[in-house]
């Protein structure tokens, strides 16, 4: 679904004609408005959900289209976190501008990574990633005085929305909040990946050696990426802080990085709403396995990822796309 | 002091050469296949499962268990790879990525299942307990057979290579599969074989590690990470690699959390980002 | 999206829903922990606890009749462990949360507690803080510094220890242990010749204790988590001649739990630990307790863990016999305020100021008994409370 689908289109018409939202695009945002009506029990679980999507596709935007896998991006989650909530624990807690330093303080550690990061590939680019993902999280261990360590940071106290807006029991506050955090990113990287950047990217991906060969300069495409999705894997890990006035160090942990990957790869890479598919699909098995298993529930979330792969192996959303395909087709 | 020096090498050597043992398969099988098989640290932890089984169910003396260890993992492996990996091959490493994880997942839920989440324990024989003085140092009885039982390993493998049909077929195939294939070989069926070994292998390191690290259900997800840094450090498909890699970061690790304890939990990282900065395929990776 | 005063309304529908439930003749009781992950163990066995009370005492008390709701957090996850007692209040309409094995978990779920009014049992969760988070929590575990203070003074006073090294996990429980033995041995006159810290997830020790060896303290005193460490450090100590009588070895009792001691052998003999519950200590209680644990759970021996699951289920039982079912959550906090009883550990009750636990602290050493080494009291300490609570 990636390459030009006949090479004497214009690129320009191309992506006018991939920025142009579908019926079916419409109908899945006014979906993500049932919880509020018919599971109003689970929006705690929808808010969580929410901010993991927002991660997935930050995840999306540099494995997806700039190529770069990655084993280490709960690093940019987690610093968003703690910037989110030291910034409320030192006495400014209101939520949006929260955000935007989160976003701001991950971005400037994803523009010191990415230095790193566009010098590698390969197994070297993974192992890389994930030796940064530890190196932050047993620097935050080591900052005890800082981040409360493995107890986790106490005293988060987020500010109504708009000075209104409480965060109630319930999580209507927190999943309206973090449905509109992610919608806002989700059409920021729509814009991204349809422009001529985002072209750029994906000639990255599919032949690096070729980009400077068309006068690219690919290191600096992969930069800017790499900013970006930093950036708004902060945004998330300052939302999850928010909305539940905790951070530990799990925000920045190898599993929640690993978590991340499985979830995008099973939703379906390069194409954005994967990183959301994956996201509901991988947590909504996980909370009702979990609720009927607590001990054993990953046996099937194991047997899920296999029986995916062999069947869809485009993920979730590419194997339904190829359905789709086929079905038209046929009519 | 030169005394001290001496038995941190020593301690890190023999950390290294456990990491070796359950890292090798991995880096033959990548650089071999292009197999990612995130599911490696699970046949570790089979191997473990069946020695404390077979010590502890049937009796066997720990030098016994050890070769069923590794003909377990091996078995279990091949009726895998034949069954199942075999379709991935071609399917893209995120894919593989992706049902890998499936496996450890599963696997860890059996083990589970099985033998409960306690931490398993295993008696040795008295002879590899202790330890013993060696020109004034006190080293560890354990620590020194395990660094014989990897240099054994590193032998019997670097003759196979270099001096057996079989070995002149892998080593063929690794460096270009059409070829070989159009030769004549059956590359199949020389996957396979290397895919056993290589699981085998980490189920000899599983069975050795629970007497220094321990074992339970989420040993295939811990260690993988360890595997993971040894088999990069050291360059895909190269036993060398994995073998200088592994006594490196064993040693640097050791070394570096006796001299300036204060980092002691950055060390490894710390080594795995500088050195893949400067080489990044790896110390004798060749592509 | 809904105001203030909807989600106000909502609230009380759902409240209003939990104390039908009540009404039912049920008390729920939402039991969160690390049941899959890296702390898989802790949950099994503080779940065997709880299992083991309800079979002994039945599911029914005070007209009552007991369910539990088991909720996974796959780890020290803050978030998730407030989502599962959120979803718990509001969904399942539990009466009571309990469980916590991690700090983390239950610094996540004290808010909730807290603005829903529901009686929280932390079951094992050992840094001070976490009672200080909501006048609704109740501690039936331990606190590290309740171990160790008393422990460090012990040593200088009672074994005649002038000086000592620390070596303790990198993480607050760690550094928690490392500063309260530290205060309670220096306070009594000792010195502590050096101090290092060693990675959460290490799994090899060899380094570290080249360096206790290099500075041939008189004692070292460790900390780790339960699990593999305890072991791996007690064969690294042996393997380099660290031993009792040369070297003191001082400890808290996750060192010498029964799978460490079988692991690590003879090399575990002399070893002293600080510790509440003792698994071989002569008394009906405990024998009838761990014959009955290793009856359901294919002999395996009860833990920490066990001990705080089995005490909490007898604490919730008996605010519930007091309040004569009102599982409202103040009416039992207030019945557990001050709540003493003989528990397989010894004696313990509830602080009602601080709703933390003060019990016996027992100082054990590794000893010879018919032929196997085991864990011998040779010290008690009556009615110990947590040195921290309003010191800080």
């Amino acid at each position: 679904m990636t390459s030009l689908d006949s090479a004497n289109q214009k690129p320009h018409a191309w992506l006018a004609r991939q920025s142009r939202w579908s019926p079916l695009e419409i109908a899945f945002w006014l979906a993500t408005l049932l919880p509020f009506y018919f599971f109003p029990t689970y929006l705690t679980l929808a808010s969580q959900i929410a901010i993991t999507a927002l991660f997935a596709i930050s995840v999306d935007l540099i494995l997806g289209y700039a190529g770069i896998v990655t084993l280490g991006h709960a690093m940019f989650f987690g610093l968003g976190a703690y910037a989110a909530g030291l910034l409320s624990v030192y006495g400014w807690g209101e939520p949006i501008s929260g955000l935007l330093f989160a976003a701001a303080i991950a971005g400037l550690a994803g523009w010191l990574a990415s230095f790193v990061i566009v010098r590698v590939q390969h197994l070297a680019l993974i192992m890389i990633t994930l030796g940064l993902g530890f190196l932050t999280y047993e620097l935050a261990n080591a900052m005890t005085w800082l981040t409360g360590g493995t107890d986790g940071l106490r005293g988060i106290r987020t500010w109504p929305i708009f000075n209104y807006f409480r965060f109630d029991l319930w999580g209507y506050t927190a999943y309206s909040y973090s449905l509109a955090a992610l919608f806002l990113g989700f059409l920021l990287s729509r814009r991204i990946v349809n422009s001529s950047f985002g072209l750029a990217l994906r000639g990255v991906r599919e032949n690096v050696r070729r980009m400077p060969a068309i006068g690219s300069d690919y290191r600096r495409h992969l930069q800017k990426i790499y900013v970006i999705s930093a950036a708004i894997a902060g945004t998330a890990g300052g939302l999850l802080a928010q909305t539940t006035n905790v951070v530990a160090l799990d925000a920045l942990g190898f599993q929640r990085s690993a978590d991340v990957v499985v979830m995008l790869i099973l939703g379906g890479t390069g194409r954005l709403y994967g990183a959301i598919v994956g996201a509901v699909i991988f947590l909504v098995a996980r909370d009702q396995l979990a609720g009927i298993n607590p001990q054993y529930w990953y046996f099937w979330i194991g047997l899920l990822l296999m029986f995916v792969v062999l069947v869809m192996p485009k993920g979730i959303l590419g194997g339904l796309a190829s359905l789709a395909a086929r079905w038209r087709g046929r009519g | 002091m030169i005394g001290q020096i001496a038995i941190v090498l020593f301690d890190g050597f023999a950390f290294g050469m456990l990491l070796f043992v359950l890292s090798v398969g991995l880096s033959v099988t990548l650089g071999l296949m292009n197999f990612i098989n995130l599911a490696h640290g699970a046949f570790g932890m089979l191997g473990g499962y069946v020695t404390v089984l077979a010590m502890r169910q049937l009796g066997l003396p720990f030098l016994l268990a050890l070769p069923a260890a590794f003909l377990t993992a091996a078995l279990v492996s091949v009726v895998f790879e034949r069954t199942l990996f075999r379709r991935l091959y071609k399917a893209g490493e995120l894919n593989q990525v992706l049902f890998t994880i499936g496996v450890v997942f599963v696997a860890a839920a059996v083990a589970t299942y099985a033998f409960g989440t306690v931490q398993q324990v295993i008696i040795l024989p008295s002879w590899l307990r202790g330890s013993v003085e060696v020109f004034g140092l006190r080293l560890g009885v354990y620590r020194i057979f395990l660094i014989a039982i990897a240099l054994a390993v590193t032998a019997l493998l670097v003759f196979g290579l270099e001096r057996t049909r079989l070995g002149a077929q892998i080593r063929a195939a690794v460096d270009n599969q059409r070829m070989a294939q159009g030769l004549g070989l059956d590359v199949e069926r020389i996957f396979a074989i290397t895919f056993a070994l290589g699981s085998g292998l980490a189920g000899l390191g599983g069975a050795l590690a629970i007497e220094i690290v321990g074992l339970d259900p989420s040993f295939g997800f811990h260690y993988l990470v360890y595997v993971l840094i040894v088999v990069a450090v050291g360059g895909l498909g190269s036993i060398t690699g994995s073998f200088v890699g592994a006594a490196l970061l064993g040693i640097g690790d050791v070394a570096g959390k006796y001299f300036v304890p204060e980092i002691g939990s950055f060390l490894i990282y710390l080594l795995l980002v500088a050195i893949l900065f400067v080489r990044p395929l790896g110390l004798f990776g060749k592509r | 999206m809904l105001n203030k005063a909807a989600a106000a309304t909502l609230l009380g529908l759902g409240l209003a829903w939990s104390s039908t439930a009540l009404a039912q003749e049920t008390v729920k009781i939402g039991v969160i922990l690390p049941y899959s992950g890296p702390f898989a163990d802790a949950a099994n066995q503080l779940q065997a606890g709880i299992d083991l009370y309800i079979s002994k005492h039945g599911d029914e008390v005070a007209g009552k009749k007991i369910e539990i709701i088991k909720r996974d957090t796959g780890g020290p996850a803050p978030d998730v462990a407030q989502r599962m007692a959120q979803e718990l209040v509001v969904r399942d309409g539990v009466d009571i949360l309990a469980g916590f094995a991690l700090t983390p978990e239950a610094l996540g779920a004290a808010p909730i507690a807290d603005e829903a009014q529901k009686l929280m049992v932390v079951m094992n969760a050992a840094t001070s803080i976490v009672t200080e988070q909501s006048p609704y929590i109740v501690r039936t575990s331990v606190t590290i510094p309740q171990l160790n203070y008393a422990f460090g003074q012990w040593a200088f006073n009672e074994a005649g220890i002038k000086q000592a090294y620390t070596l303790v996990s990198d993480y607050g429980p760690g550094h928690d242990a490392e500063s309260s033995f530290s205060k309670g041995f220096t306070e009594a006159g000792g010195e502590i010749v050096g101090s290092d810290r060693t990675p959460v997830a290490n799994p090899d020790f060899s380094a570290y204790v080249q360096r206790v060896r290099d500075a041939n303290p008189e004692a070292v005193y460790i900390f780790v988590p339960g699990g593999a460490q305890p072991a791996a450090i007690g064969k690294a100590l042996a393997d380099r001649g660290l031993a009792p009588p040369d070297t003191k070895i001082f400890a808290q009792g996750e060192l010498t739990h029964p799978e460490a001691l079988e692991s690590m052998g003879e090399n575990a003999r002399g070893i002293i630990t600080t510790f509440h519950y003792t698994l071989e200590r002569d008394d009906p209680l405990n024998k009838e307790y761990v014959d009955g644990y290793h009856a359901a759970n294919n002999g395996r021996s009860p833990d920490l863990f066990s001990i705080g699951g089995y005490d909490g289920m007898h604490l919730i039982y008996e605010a519930l016999k007091a309040t004569e079912g009102d599982a409202s959550g103040d009416a039992l906090v207030e019945a557990a305020k001050g709540m003493s009883w003989q528990s397989p550990r010894g004696p313990m009750s509830i602080d009602p100021e601080t709703r933390d636990v003060v019990q016996t602290v027992y100082i054990r050493e590794v000893q010879e008994v018919d032929g196997k080494l085991q864990n011998v009291i040779i010290h008690e300490i009556p009615e110990v409370k947590d040195p921290l609570h309003g010191a800080n």
